[in-house]
């Protein structure tokens, strides 16, 4: 990695440009904003109310809708830290990577404000659609929201990373497209945020362990669960009997997070 | 070190620059030796060799796939060479790349100003990735926005731009850190022919108020008349180096088409009398002198036949590029 010229202040200063330049992107954008919006709350309305129907107490969980609640914030986020991936791909068709490119920053701190910008989104996307909580027949209390926060914030940097690392590896929109798109149905499937994984054959068990996304499915659930008096702390959702703490769950989330924003950041920096 | 001090800096602009002194002098803002790029399968760039001096326009002059962009990419530090040795505004291209991105700046080939921005934003951005100080930024954007004529339409969207203001935005952007050299890659693809000479009136502009180094790739040969010296590159070397007039004259003959009341009396009369072979074309007599300026008065006195009209052709570029490679510019880029 090249040194940048003018120290951390500097550095900074072109983390933070970036950055504004993603929130301005999106502001100016607001029928897309909306309809990134409008996915998830399609899916928490009508897939929800639909399979609610399909399975009345779902898992001992309640409502199917309560079930789903944690599933679709994931995939509020989820859209945003695509968008991510997505306009580093566009910035480099385009020809505006260039201009970023042959900046005297270190190219580190130009993926950190992508990353920091897209991670922003989708927490706001979030909390926007947290407020339907109601829905879900989930009682949003303030300790709850903030929770919440907190955990999307993470699940979105590191969501965020992710696709980046994807972005940067890859020179054509076409190829970034197709491939997320293969990958990103089944991840959402054995993430346990559309059905819960207790009881799966081995194979698909180990599939499920292995998808970041399971993490940070249930690190959404848990503070949601442990609201409801009278949902059990919903062990069904998970995988194996075995269950990780919140705490290794978090650190997963974010030690997966930085480990694509390093290696996404070296795959930059190498010069072609 | 403060964003104020670099800043300060880099408006020194004939200040040596310490990095590279043993290679360059201060008045060598571009110094490649032997460079050479090679992709898989393909040599790109097979030994350049380049002295541009400080304050010069130079154009690089070459058909489509001739290794403008490639070369252009390695003195940006872009594109690492397979071999020898560039400096660019006396820094190292491969031991001191932030260096030479401090003090250069580059227009692209293709577009890339960001649409969904203003004009002034764009350059904002730009101004906080080169990290230069809030004041001076502010001073700059406005300074360079007039300087390209943009200034009435600071706060419009850029994708409500023309290509032609879109460019001149790109002007503006590269020159806003006051780099030392400013590199154009075919920056008039794509454009009309009257938007092309109002990018070059803009070009003349900057050439006249600033210090810069205009380093321009083309494949436009009335664009490479408007620079001090040219180098003409074809499959990867540099086949001839000059300035535009030294290359045309390298040729040694110009062009004369004559009209006669008898062609064929003509011709036998310039064997005769002049020892010049001419050739009967469509257009008329067709001959080559040294100097047709003033061949012509010699020639009307001593045909001893009436001449209706003299056409004297001075060489162009295209003649240096066909002497030079065999192939007019436009057959190279058809081929390729």
């Amino acid at each position: 990695m090249s040194p940048g010229p003018g120290g951390a202040r500097h550095e900074l200063r072109a983390v933070r440009v970036v950055w504004q330049r993603e929130m301005m992107h999106v502001l100016r954008n607001r029928g897309r904003l909306a309809l990134t919006l409008l996915q998830p709350v399609l899916y928490l309305l009508v897939v929800g109310t639909g399979l609610a129907a399909l399975v009345p107490d779902s898992a001992g969980a309640g409502d199917y809708r309560t079930y789903l609640f944690p599933g679709v914030l994931l995939m509020t986020v989820q859209m945003p830290a695509i968008g991510v991936g997505a306009s580093i791909v566009w910035d480099r068709e385009a020809g505006f990577l260039r201009e970023m490119l042959v900046a005297p920053v270190r190219r580190g701190s130009l993926l950190l404000g992508k990353c920091a910008g897209g991670a922003t989104v989708a927490t706001c996307q979030g909390v926007l659609v947290m407020a339907l909580a109601g829905t879900a027949h989930v009682p949003l209390s303030p300790g709850l929201a903030v929770a919440l926060t907190a955990e999307l914030a993470v699940v979105s940097l590191a969501l965020t990373a992710l696709t980046a690392m994807a972005a940067v590896s890859v020179s054509r929109q076409q190829t970034f497209q197709a491939g997320l798109g293969f990958a990103l149905m089944p991840m959402l499937f054995l993430s346990g945020a559309m059905f819960p994984l207790a009881g799966l054959p081995p194979w698909l068990t180990v599939l499920c362990l292995a998808d970041p996304l399971t993490y940070a499915v249930d690190l959404l659930r848990r503070p949601v669960a442990g609201h409801l008096a009278h949902v059990p702390a919903a062990p069904a959702a998970w995988p194996t009997a075995w269950h990780p703490s919140t705490a290794a769950e978090l650190a997963v989330t974010a030690a997966l997070g930085v480990t694509a924003l390093v290696l996404a950041a070296r795959r930059f920096a190498r010069p072609r | 070190m403060s964003g104020e001090a670099r800043f300060t800096d880099l408006s020194v602009r004939d200040a040596p620059g310490a990095a590279g002194a043993g290679l360059t002098a201060p008045s060598v803002s571009v110094l490649a030796r032997g460079l050479r790029k090679s992709y898989p399968g393909v040599e790109a760039v097979r030994g350049v060799d380049l002295t541009v001096r400080a304050g010069e326009t130079f154009g690089f002059l070459g058909p489509n796939g001739a290794g403008k962009s490639t070369t252009i990419a390695m003195l940006c530090t872009l594109a690492r060479p397979t071999a020898g040795r560039a400096t660019v505004a006396g820094a190292d291209v491969t031991a001191d790349p932030a260096a030479v991105r401090r003090r250069i700046g580059l227009v692209f080939q293709d577009l890339t100003v960001d649409g969904d921005l203003t004009a002034a934003e764009n350059l904002r951005f730009h101004a906080d990735l080169y990290g230069l100080p809030h004041r001076t930024a502010r001073r700059r954007v406005a300074e360079m926005l007039d300087l390209v004529g943009l200034h009435g339409r600071r706060h419009s969207l850029v994708r409500t731009f023309s290509g032609g203001m879109k460019r001149r935005l790109e002007i503006a952007r590269g020159l806003l850190h006051a780099p030392r050299v400013l590199f154009l890659d075919e920056p008039t693809v794509g454009l009309d022919p009257q938007t092309r000479a109002q990018v070059w009136d803009h070009l003349h502009r900057v050439r006249q108020q600033r210090a810069v180094t205009l380093f321009l790739t083309t494949h436009h040969l009335e664009e490479a008349e408007h620079c001090d010296r040219i180098a003409v590159i074809d499959d990867g070397r540099i086949v001839t180096e000059g300035t535009p007039a030294a290359l045309k004259a390298a040729i040694g003959t110009d062009r004369v088409v004559l009209h006669t009341t008898d062609d064929a009396a003509a011709r036998t009369a310039l064997g005769e009398r002049f020892g010049l072979a001419a050739r009967r074309d469509p257009e008329g007599l067709l001959l080559h002198v040294p100097d047709g300026a003033a061949f012509v008065p010699v020639l009307c006195a001593r045909l001893g036949v009436p001449v209706l009209s003299v056409t004297v052709t001075r060489p162009s570029l295209d003649d240096v590029f066909l002497h030079c490679t065999g192939r007019t510019i436009r057959d190279a880029d058809g081929t390729r």
